[in-house]
């Protein structure tokens, strides 16, 4: 290790040896507590239960590794996304960050600032892992991350309210099936869903995942590269004129454009809706932020995929997140190595023990213990393709214009053609 | 650079040392004052500027360093994106009603409490503390209090028994809310400037016109007012340089929505430049809110000059 010093004199890790060096040697006796390396991990805010799985995984790592540190530091979803760019330039940049994969990490990867991880994945670290999931991040035949769990989007639904409306939750197939539940919901006197119409995202769910179904992932791929018209061809239109119908049911809650996603998810949790477009990872955070922090109590609880829609092309496929962490590019070779300790076979299977998240980690799926992360493990084996959110797969600036016109959709501010007019004009300015 | 004229001082005759040495006294201070003024202005200002608009005309996304030179392309998408045309139009909403409500109320409210009595010191810091307040804490209390749900708002029209009304989410209320905000947060500095100005009109004057038989109202009409002309220009000056700026109330409020409708051109900056990474894009918004303010400073001096001469 040593040998560092000589080959890269100058540099930020030879001045850290060497300090380490003097503090080593002036030192001897109160070393036992001072770590030589610290290995910054930035993460988007989460729940408590896992921010304490993450401080399990690092106490355990230190006690392994007692000359290296391990700082998780947190910043919530949409600061992060923006800060991150400015963090990465500047000299407090993370060694590990959190990481959606997609065109954000293409940018990121074309500036730079991420370390390649190709070799060190290859000694059986990518093993471990679906090749989806690897595939996720990577980008023209080189590994820039790796991958922590999977998410899926799909309808959170109250049983206790669609029962009384006289919804069979489990048979609805079709997007029709969908919305004659609403129907039969408004009827009863029952909001049929909430939606966080204020962050912009969670209404591109039913805009992105109606796109999915009648362009399918490869359809989507092809929209990138132009053909069939790019992204204002026949799918995405249909996806605008699919969304604007079903809002004329009036299925959200009053003034959903005002409402932010924490708080639809709170008013889920506490019964004031029958149904929740949103992905799996909902399921903790939607308990504790409802009043009682008990939520929607399991026994009412469902996840179901969302709905089929006639004609297709994407009926097999599943929309929602593929997540993980990236390396920048001089990192120390023990932030590497903390990453692979964090996403191994063991801690996988961890967290799927302790329904966090559905990890990603071949197996890990045996030791998911509810029934909804099971749920999501089936629709992720079963899907065809798995399509990263629309709002990340296509990069940050055509993103934001995916989550505008869902929402400019949603309040029939422009029609379905102009939405996809729009998005094709964001592609071709990325 | 001192060091270079020295020499040339020395073969002067004394009567030239002397008139040297009271202009170069003048000179070693401009020497010794202006630098620190002149670095600090370029790197805080000039440069920023420069860098402004150099990225302006490149597509860029913030990482690394611009190199894909697109011309005045990002000009032109921005004079041809509605919702810059909205942003604009929200902005001179925004100047408009600082001029004509926020200032007016301020003035009226000025000759109210000017005079040091005990009620009016209180009356004075009740209505400078919206002032106080940051603007983000501000918008946040004021997105509460518009909330459909468990807002003031809503309280009132459950109270009349009527349907809530989402003011924040209504295309057609959320920015005049926005500007109730606004004019509420600042009038009480407004205000302040008045009664500083009010305060230094000598009394003699009003007792003279009072002598003379004008009522309250013809005192402040004909003898107040304008004799605070001056901190009047001043005060629309900030009012004007204010409303371009406006940013950090809006952003917790409706974060620009719903479907961009309550965009100023700050927000419009930040929203599509740099949340979006259109690093270019923003710089082109950045020089054209430059320009504007510029122009409009100009504009408001030549007027305001024009006035106080006539």
């Amino acid at each position: 290790m040593h040998t560092y010093q000589y080959q890269l004199p100058g540099s930020l890790r030879a001045k850290r040896w060497l300090a380490a060096a003097v503090a080593f040697s002036t030192g001897l006796a109160a070393c036992a507590a001072a770590a030589d390396t610290t290995v910054r991990v930035l993460r988007v805010e989460i729940s408590d239960v896992e921010k304490q799985y993450y401080d399990d995984v690092v106490a355990e790592y230190e006690a392994q590794n007692p000359d290296v540190e391990v700082v998780f530091e947190y910043i919530a979803n949409e600061a992060y996304k923006t800060r991150l760019p400015t963090l990465l330039q500047s000299d407090q940049r993370p060694d590990i960050f959190y990481s959606w994969g997609g065109e954000g990490l293409r940018d990121q990867v074309e500036a730079g600032f991420v370390r390649d991880l190709t070799e060190a994945m290859q000694d059986g670290w990518q093993d471990l892992y679906p090749e989806s999931a690897v595939r996720a991040f990577t980008l023209d035949d080189r590994v820039y991350g790796a991958p922590l769990y999977a998410t899926v989007v799909g309808f959170w639904a109250n049983t206790a309210l669609t029962e009384q409306a006289g919804v069979d939750i489990e048979a609805i197939e079709t997007w029709e099936d969908l919305e004659q539940a609403v129907v039969a919901l408004r009827e009863s006197g029952i909001t049929p869903a909430v939606v966080g119409g204020k962050d912009g995202w969670p209404m591109h769910f039913y805009w992105g995942y109606l796109a999915t179904r009648l362009a399918g992932g490869e359809g989507i791929e092809a929209a990138k590269q132009g053909d069939n018209g790019g992204f204002e061809g026949e799918p995405f239109v249909q996806a605008g004129e699919l969304l604007q119908a079903f809002v004329e049911l009036d299925p959200f809650q009053s003034g959903f454009m005002s409402t932010s996603y924490e708080r639809a998810s709170a008013m889920f949790g506490d019964g004031e809706a029958a149904l929740h477009l949103m992905g799996d990872w909902d399921y903790i955070p939607s308990k504790e932020r409802s009043a009682t922090g008990e939520g929607v109590p399991d026994e009412d609880l469902e996840f179901i995929r969302f709905p089929r829609v006639e004609g297709g092309e994407g009926n097999d496929d599943s929309f929602g997140g593929m997540n993980g962490f990236a390396v920048t590019r001089d990192a120390s070779d023990e932030a590497v190595d903390f990453l692979r300790f964090l996403l191994n076979e063991e801690n996988q299977r961890e967290a799927a023990r302790l329904g966090i998240f559905v990890p990603v980690a071949n197996g890990s799926e045996e030791e998911l213990d509810t029934p909804y992360a099971r749920k999501v493990a089936e629709i992720l084996s079963e899907s065809n393709f798995h399509q990263v959110f629309l709002d990340q797969a296509l990069g940050t600036s055509v993103g934001a214009t995916v989550n505008d016109i869902s929402g400019d959709l949603a309040q029939g501010e422009i029609t379905p053609e102009e939405a996809a007019a729009q998005v094709e004009e964001a592609w071709m300015f990325r | 650079m001192t060091t270079m004229t020295r020499p040339a001082v020395h073969k002067r005759s004394n009567a030239d040392r002397l008139r040297q040495g009271l202009a170069s006294g003048k000179f070693t201070a401009v020497l010794i004052l202006l630098p620190p003024a002149l670095i600090l202005f370029s790197l805080f200002v000039i440069l920023p500027l420069a860098d402004a608009a150099y990225y302006s005309v490149f597509s860029w996304n913030g990482y690394g360093t611009p190199s894909n030179f697109v011309g005045t392309q990002n000009y032109t998408r921005l004079l041809d994106h509605s919702v810059f045309h909205t942003a604009l139009w929200n902005t001179a909403k925004l100047i408009l009603v600082s001029l004509i409500i926020q200032m007016p109320l301020a003035l009226g409210l000025a000759l109210l409490v000017y005079r040091k009595t005990p009620t009016n010191t209180l009356f004075r810091l009740v209505f400078f503390l919206p002032y106080i307040l940051a603007e983000v804490a501000a918008g946040l209390i004021w997105s509460f209090v518009f909330d459909g749900d468990y807002g003031i708002t809503a309280f009132m029209f459950q109270a009349l028994g009527q349907e809530s009304v989402y003011v924040l989410a209504d295309r057609q209320w959320a920015f005049p809310a926005i500007m109730t905000v606004i004019v509420w947060k600042y009038f009480g500095f407004h205000m302040m400037i008045y009664i500083a100005a009010l305060q230094s009109v000598p009394k003699d004057l009003i007792e003279a016109a009072k002598l003379e038989g004008a009522k309250p109202r013809q005192v402040a009409l004909f003898v107040q007012i304008p004799l605070i002309k001056h901190a009047i220009v001043v005060s629309g000056f900030f009012a004007i340089i204010g409303s371009l700026q406006i940013f950090d109330i809006i952003i917790p409020m409706t974060n620009g929505g719903p479907s961009n409708s309550t965009h100023t051109i700050v927000t419009y900056l930040y929203t599509f430049g740099l949340s979006r990474l259109n690093i270019g894009f923003g710089s082109a918004a950045a020089v054209v809110l430059f320009v504007l303010a510029i122009g409009i400073a100009l504009f408001y001096q030549r007027a305001t000059a024009k006035e106080e001469r006539a």
